[in-house]
């Protein structure tokens, strides 16, 4: 399959006077993809949103929407719409009129927008019941709801979401990315969305793209992202791992202070630099030929992360990160860590 | 470690205890000299009003018989002339007064701070000066062979002629000296529209016309129903305006009060009227505050 390019962006750049906010943005979104830009705070995505929806024009560059220019075209004459960080709801009006908002503002007549209404409310899973409600008698989760329904009704080419779970808690806010998902999968809309988390990322998204300082420095699905990271920012963005500061020597990568050679990651020249290895990946050996230069190191604490066990192991002048299932056998406390160079990753930084 | 028992530990604050002296809540003390001020200043002035105006014509006790001939008066010696003016310049002022401050307290609402406290500062800075000197000021500038209509002259040879001396005049002083007073609460109405749900409704597909009116007043009604309010009923009792700028071209129901008490020597008539404009400014207070949230005016609720 070949989904037709539905948003494209030609190295878009965004100053504020003398700073550069977003910094030649490439990119292009496919129809019908769940697409997440993420990236620490003040990296630029509240920023790229903007310019994508059209509350800000791009300093250079251009925006494309089904290879129509629309760097210049105001939000409100753009099939685009977006679902506020805050939400943004009406305060005034009810969970239907709310809802019904984009549809009045087309000259939909009462009756169809009563239809369109109750169908984005099902779909957004708020009962019926909810219409005449003030949405200010609505909880943290109900006007999440609201605020897709209203964007649902008003029919987008590209739906973008601007971090609206940051502020719900944990477990709802995993019930709802899974419903989103879910609704985008059902509605086949294209959507935008941006968050700091990457969890949340891996979670909705077909596509990543990961941004910092402005700049678009990976793009790639969930999993290349996570296997396969391009520099060390990425790697780290991740979630916890390891680096291990390198140097060449005799053909290998030494770390100094641990007094270990390493074999490069396949591919990689013997360079001076960072290996990167993910907590998963550290094995214990006990017996065998080890798979690399072997460090050895105590345990000095353990973490229940749910369905995973995390080890603290205190090396020479390094703490280490190790994960394993949670029904694992238990390590001893001295043990012997190793990886394969499959799974350590090389960067110059 | 030595063990902590329950009574080491600081005490656990419980919900505060509404403190006392005496009888007496302690709220109620604090409460005490502004209750003075309002029964002596306010509530008792009102109610010598209320009585003198059941006075006798020309009387000036508060204790003789009750009659309705003041009112019965005002009636029939056309005094109601007076009222109706005032209750027009009032009216037509607060509706100008709405058009005018509205664009201007947007504009201050969105300027950066800095420009905004700039803004605010030239607004209030004349209110420093005595609103009849400022009066006064628009006078030497509108007369005939005033700044104006002389400098035209001087420089154009064109002539405006006296600009005074009329209703129009007695409005734009009115609208002048009250701007404030409509601005400012119109601003914090505004500041109840939050700029995301502006931008919202932007991308929803809003006209400027459509989010103005589904958005903007809505939310911000209730800053702008006590910004029209105040003016209303200060405008009830305008005075200066009509005396300085319209020298006198009509008269208003503060005018008549007031010669009534001084050279007119009739309390009751005076009273009487009083009456009569605090019941009119009254009712629109009552009206507007029945149909207004005050928690949701405050910002408590969103």
């Amino acid at each position: 399959m070949a989904p037709e390019t539905i948003l494209e962006l030609k190295s878009v750049d965004k100053h504020f006077g003398g700073f550069v906010a977003v910094d030649r943005v490439s990119l292009s979104i496919a129809e019908g993809e769940f697409f997440t830009i993420v990236g620490p705070s003040g990296s630029g995505k509240t920023t790229l949103i903007r310019l994508l929806v059209g509350m800000d024009k791009p300093t250079h560059g251009d925006i494309l929407l089904r290879g129509q220019r629309i760097n210049d075209t105001p939000a409100h004459l753009r099939p685009t719409c977006m679902v506020f960080q805050s939400l943004a709801l009406f305060p005034h009006m009810t969970v239907g009129e709310n809802v019904e908002y984009p549809l009045k503002c087309r000259n939909v007549d009462k009756a169809e927008r009563r239809r369109r209404a109750e169908e984005c409310l099902g779909l957004a899973h708020l009962p019926a019941g909810y219409y005449d409600r003030p949405v200010t008698k609505c909880s943290g989760g109900e006007r999440q709801r609201v605020a897709l329904a209203r964007a649902l009704a008003f029919d987008p080419e590209i739906l973008f979401f601007d971090e609206p779970l940051s502020a719900i808690d944990y477990r709802l806010r995993k019930t709802l990315e899974k419903e989103l998902k879910d609704i985008q999968r059902e509605t086949g809309k294209t959507f935008v969305y941006i968050t700091h988390s990457l969890e949340e990322a891996m979670i909705m998204s077909d596509r990543i793209g990961v941004m910092r300082s402005g700049r678009l420095v990976q793009v790639g699905s969930p999993r290349e992202i996570y296997k396969a990271p391009n520099s060390r920012f990425v790697s780290e963005f991740m979630g916890e791992v390891n680096v291990l500061p390198v140097t060449p020597a005799n053909g290998k990568l030494m770390c100094e202070p641990l007094g270990v050679a390493f074999d490069p990651p396949p591919g990689e020249a013997v360079r001076a630099g960072s290996l990167v290895v993910r907590p998963e990946d550290m094995r214990f050996v006990n017996g065998g030929p080890p798979p690399n230069g072997v460090i050895e190191g105590e345990i000095f604490n353990e973490y229940l992360l749910g369905s995973r066990v995390q080890y603290q192991v205190r090396t020479r002048g390094f703490t280490l990160l190790v994960e394993r299932l949670r029904d694992a056998e238990q390590p001893d406390r001295q043990i012997a860590l190793s990886f394969t160079p499959e799974d350590s990753a090389l960067f110059p930084e | 470690m030595t063990d902590v028992t329950k009574s080491d530990l600081p005490a656990v604050s419980s919900a505060p205890r509404p403190l006392r002296i005496g009888a007496i809540p302690t709220g109620v003390w604090y409460a005490m000299p502004i209750l003075a001020l309002l029964v002596f200043g306010f509530l008792a002035p009102m109610v010598m009003v209320a009585l003198y105006s059941f006075m006798p014509r020309g009387s000036f006790s508060p204790w003789g018989t009750p009659t309705l001939e003041n009112y019965v008066d005002i009636v029939e010696q056309n005094f109601y002339i007076s009222f109706g003016w005032s209750l027009w310049l009032a009216l037509l002022s607060t509706a100008l007064l709405l058009v005018v401050a509205y664009p201007l307290a947007v504009a201050i609402k969105r300027a950066a701070p800095k420009r905004a406290v700039i803004l605010t500062v030239l607004i209030v800075a004349p209110l420093f000066v005595a609103e009849n000197i400022r009066l006064q000021g628009w006078v030497l500038f509108l007369d005939k062979a005033g700044v104006l209509d002389g400098g035209l002259k001087a420089m154009f040879g064109v002539e405006t002629g006296s600009l005074v001396t009329n209703v129009p005049a007695i409005v734009f002083g009115i609208v002048y000296v009250y701007l404030p007073f409509m601005l400012f609460p119109m601003i914090l109405g505004l500041a109840n529209v939050p700029p995301d749900v502006r931008e919202a409704a932007a991308d929803m597909g809003a006209t400027r016309w459509r989010m103005f009116r589904d958005i903007e007043l809505p939310l911000a009604a209730p800053g702008i129903l006590i910004g029209g309010l105040l003016c209303f009923v200060i405008s009830l009792g305008a005075f200066s305006e009509a005396k300085f700028l319209g020298k006198g071209v009509i008269v208003t129901v503060a005018q008549d009060i007031e010669s009534a008490f001084t050279f007119g020597q009739n309390w009751p008539r005076g009273s009487a009227l009083s009456v009569l404009v605090i019941l009119l400014a009254g009712s629109a207070v009552f009206i507007a505050m029945r149909r207004m949230d005050l928690e949701k005016m405050l910002g408590r609720r969103g």
